[in-house]
């Protein structure tokens, strides 16, 4: 039935959605677990329409707003977000705290139980939370966080899917050029059942063409949930700097940046946890696979604009090209880095066609969008600016991306492992 | 009919609401419109600003992948987008921004469907002639299985007669999203002057003007998106098609209304006449112009029947909705006003049946190249 073999990541922290299917998880050390979400509070589905949305996605909102306007003294929610064992789902759970925090330094560590996020074995399980970077709460409000966190193990060592510490520790090293980056994420809308959202049951819509930008019913499936994502981001302090329709129907875009150093993989990675929180609340799913349709339809990707002061300035091109030069001698290396399992989810993607390079070779060009890397058209033409590189999947670890461009392009890294420092 | 509604319309829109009320500091989000390589379709995408923009000068350009809107190919396919008209954004409200587009090619030529920039400089040209512009642009409401909306399926309704700008749910289908669509336009500062029901049914019509030169066809071209974008929240399609149903069913038009200072003053009918006169001499090169087709779409439409004009033929009088030019029956009595060219289709650029009106009328001499 539809597309039993699709697989997706989602955020499985308590959900109560009607999945009436095995959803497959990959799980890291097992190669496959069936898994069978617990059976909804309510059944309540679109009875009539096959483009199921969860059953939370029916409870009454007005309710849940009178709830949510009660006042709460001076207590102050706090909820942590952190990274699990894929390295792609987001986890989260909330503590009191009985003041605002005014800044990070205000915001205890605290931990967490490993072995239910792949990340620990039952016997030594703690594991820690760091919190790294505070927002407002868009769903709860002032003056409640959302706080994003470092994982680290037991004996206080970053955990194998902690690629923020080691991030960090190169972002310091070339602090004074000024590294800026803008993340270009992608994302198709799914319904409960897996399938897009808004594409006819067991069936597809018309050709790629109209749905790119576009406006209409026929041609944007889902704009609430974006309309609604994009002032989550305001709110909450990240820096949202735009949004698309992509040429997939049911498939979005939004823009994180100009962001400088750590702070980008920090504000990508709450822009999708608000993603995912927006998409549970409308009772739909937020899929950051690469290639989640096969056949004449696009991947996703997680295009990554870069700069230094130098790029920026007059004559910043040669600057560039030097950049490029370096990462097209390390092309498998940044492969490696670019989606979660080495290169062999972006291997669905990267086929040299749907606007995307082949994965085994590397190429630039200016307003070439089949390339690796692409020239914008007016940094060409006035000399200085940056570059894009597109090669990064939809469900790529940003600080892992941004790693590996400092290192080959900045710190002028070659070969096939990092540099220890 | 479930089907008849998209899914996306379906998410709950109170949900939708909390997300919208959220407050978002000092930054502005603008959202960019430009008109595809089709010549019909419209895209757009939101960008966010550190301020309010106060003028069309504080947008900033943008550019997008011309490969995914068919307007260049995918090895050199960045195009730009020239900010050219701001209005307020009635979906997500102040101070966020709508900002109509022209669209150049890399080598900032303009690019095909960019019809404004010629229309740009004819109106410059003829500026102290102050002409005027009605536009009256009809449309279909469809289901998303791309019927009328509530035609029976696989039928059709009583025939026509009973429908126009009419009241009751037996002959008005879908004025909510008329309703919304005004208030919609005439808070972003659009020029809407006027709606009705029309005469098949699911079929309506609202009016644009008057606007004194290039406005009325971005305050059209924003009045299109507006609609497209509140349909979109019903879950309903908006078609421009010129003739949407085959057989005793009317098709779709944008009758433009025209006058100019002369026209308007003491004695303008003497004026009229002769802009009529200068039309009917290129009745062809009108026709070609006035549908994204070269006047294919229209052949369609205007068979002589259904208050339609022959597509052969030029003809015009007083008070006759048969012909190609309408003298409104007041202009015949006042001896002034203005006159109604009744051959543009639904789905016509609206810049470039104005530019054509002005050339012919104004530019040219007597039989006109």
């Amino acid at each position: 039935m539809l597309l039993s073999l699709l697989e997706y990541r989602t955020m499985v922290c308590n959900t109560r959605c009607v999945l009436h299917k095995h959803v497959r998880l990959n799980v890291p050390g097992e190669t496959l677990v069936s898994r069978r979400l617990s059976p909804p509070v309510s059944r309540c589905v679109i009875t009539d329409d096959k483009m199921a949305t969860s059953a939370s996605a029916c409870l009454s909102k007005v309710v849940k707003q009178r709830y949510m306007e009660l006042p709460q003294g001076d207590k102050v929610q706090a909820m942590y977000i952190w990274i699990d064992g894929t390295g792609e789902g987001l986890r989260c759970k909330t503590r009191t705290l009985d003041s605002e925090p005014k800044s990070i330094e205000d915001l205890p560590e605290w931990n967490f139980d490993g072995s239910s996020t792949y990340q620990s074995e039952g016997s030594n399980s703690d594991m820690y939370l760091i919190p790294a970077a505070m927002f407002r709460d868009p769903f709860r409000r002032d003056p409640n966080k959302l706080v994003l966190c470092e994982v680290m193990k037991y004996n206080h060592k970053p955990t194998e899917t902690n690629l923020r510490l080691a991030c960090n520790k190169v972002m310091d090293m070339v602090k004074d050029q000024h590294p800026w980056f803008g993340m270009e994420q992608e994302y198709t809308i799914l319904g409960t059942d897996g399938h897009p959202f808004g594409w006819p049951s067991n069936g597809f819509p018309g050709p790629q063409g109209p749905y790119y930008c576009g406006v209409g019913a026929d041609k944007a499936y889902g704009r609430d949930i974006v309309e609604a994502h994009y002032k989550a981001c305001l709110y909450a302090g990240v820096d949202i700097c735009g949004t698309n329709a992509e040429v997939m129907p049911a498939q979005w875009e939004f823009q994180v940046g100009p962001t400088e150093g750590i702070k980008m993989g920090d504000h990508l990675w709450v822009a999708r946890f608000i993603l995912h929180r927006v998409c549970e609340d409308f009772g739909v799913v937020a899929s950051f696979d690469p290639k989640p349709i096969q056949g004449n339809w696009n991947g996703a990707g997680c295009h990554t604009n870069f700069s230094t002061k130098e790029m920026r300035e007059e004559g910043g091109l040669k600057a560039i090209e030097e950049s490029i030069e370096r990462l097209g001698k390390r092309h498998h290396y940044h492969i490696r880095a670019y989606d979660p399992k080495g290169g062999l989810d972006n291997a669905r993607r990267l086929t040299g066609r749907h606007e995307t390079s082949n994965i085994h070779e590397f190429s630039a060009g200016v307003a070439n969008r089949g390339a690796s890397i692409r020239i914008p058209r007016s940094v060409g033409q006035e000399q200085k600016g940056y570059f894009e590189d597109r090669r990064p999947s939809a469900n790529c670890d940003p600080y892992a991306v941004t790693e590996a461009l400092i290192r080959t392009c900045l710190l002028a890294e070659e070969g096939e492992e990092p540099t220890e420092y | 009919c479930a089907s008849s509604v998209s899914a996306c319309s379906k998410l709950n829109k109170t949900l939708r609401q909390h997300y919208l009320n959220l407050p978002q500091g000092g930054k502005c989000q603008v959202t960019y419109i430009w008109i595809d390589g089709s010549g019909e379709g419209l895209r757009n995408k939101t960008r966010t600003l550190d301020e309010e923009p106060k003028s069309i000068a504080d947008i900033p350009e943008w550019n997008f992948d011309g490969s995914s809107t068919d307007q260049s190919k995918g090895s050199d396919s960045d195009m730009y987008l020239v900010p050219v008209q701001m209005f307020r954004d009635p979906f997500i409200l102040d101070p966020n921004k709508l900002v109509l587009c022209e669209v150049l090619k890399y080598n900032r030529e303009p690019a095909e469907t960019n019809r404004r920039i010629s229309c740009n400089k004819v109106m410059e040209a003829t500026k102290e002639h102050c002409v005027w512009f009605g536009m009256e642009q009809e449309y279909c409401l469809l289901s998303m299985d791309r019927y009328p909306y509530r035609w029976p399926k696989g039928g059709f309704p009583r025939p026509q007669g009973p429908y126009y700008c009419a009241v009751g749910a037996d002959c008005v289908y879908g004025r909510d999203i008329v309703e919304c669509h005004y208030k919609a336009c005439l808070y972003a500062g659009i020029k809407i002057c006027g709606t009705n029901a029309e005469v098949m049914p699911g079929q309506w019509e609202f009016q644009v003007g008057p606007c004194e030169g290039i406005d009325v066809a971005d305050h059209l071209w924003v009045a299109r998106f507006i609609l497209h974008r509140v349909c979109e929240d019903f879950g309903l399609l908006a078609t421009m098609d010129p003739k949407p149903i085959e057989g005793n069913w009317n098709g779709s038009g944008c009758h433009t209304n025209v006058s100019t200072k002369q026209m308007r003053e003491e004695g303008g009918l003497k004026y009229i006449e002769q802009a009529i006169e200068k039309l009917s001499h290129r009745h062809q090169e009108h026709i070609s112009v006035y549908d994204p087709r070269g006047g294919e779409d229209n052949k369609r439409r205007l068979t002589g029947l259904h208050e339609t004009a022959n597509i052969k033929d030029f003809s015009h009088g007083v008070a006759n909705r048969g012909a190609s030019i309408r003298i409104p029956r007041q202009v015949g009595q006042d001896g002034r006003g203005y006159f109604e060219d009744r051959r543009p289709a639904a789905n016509c650029d609206p810049y470039s049946v104005a530019e054509a009106i002005v050339r012919t009328c104004l530019l040219e001499g007597e039989d006109g190249e």
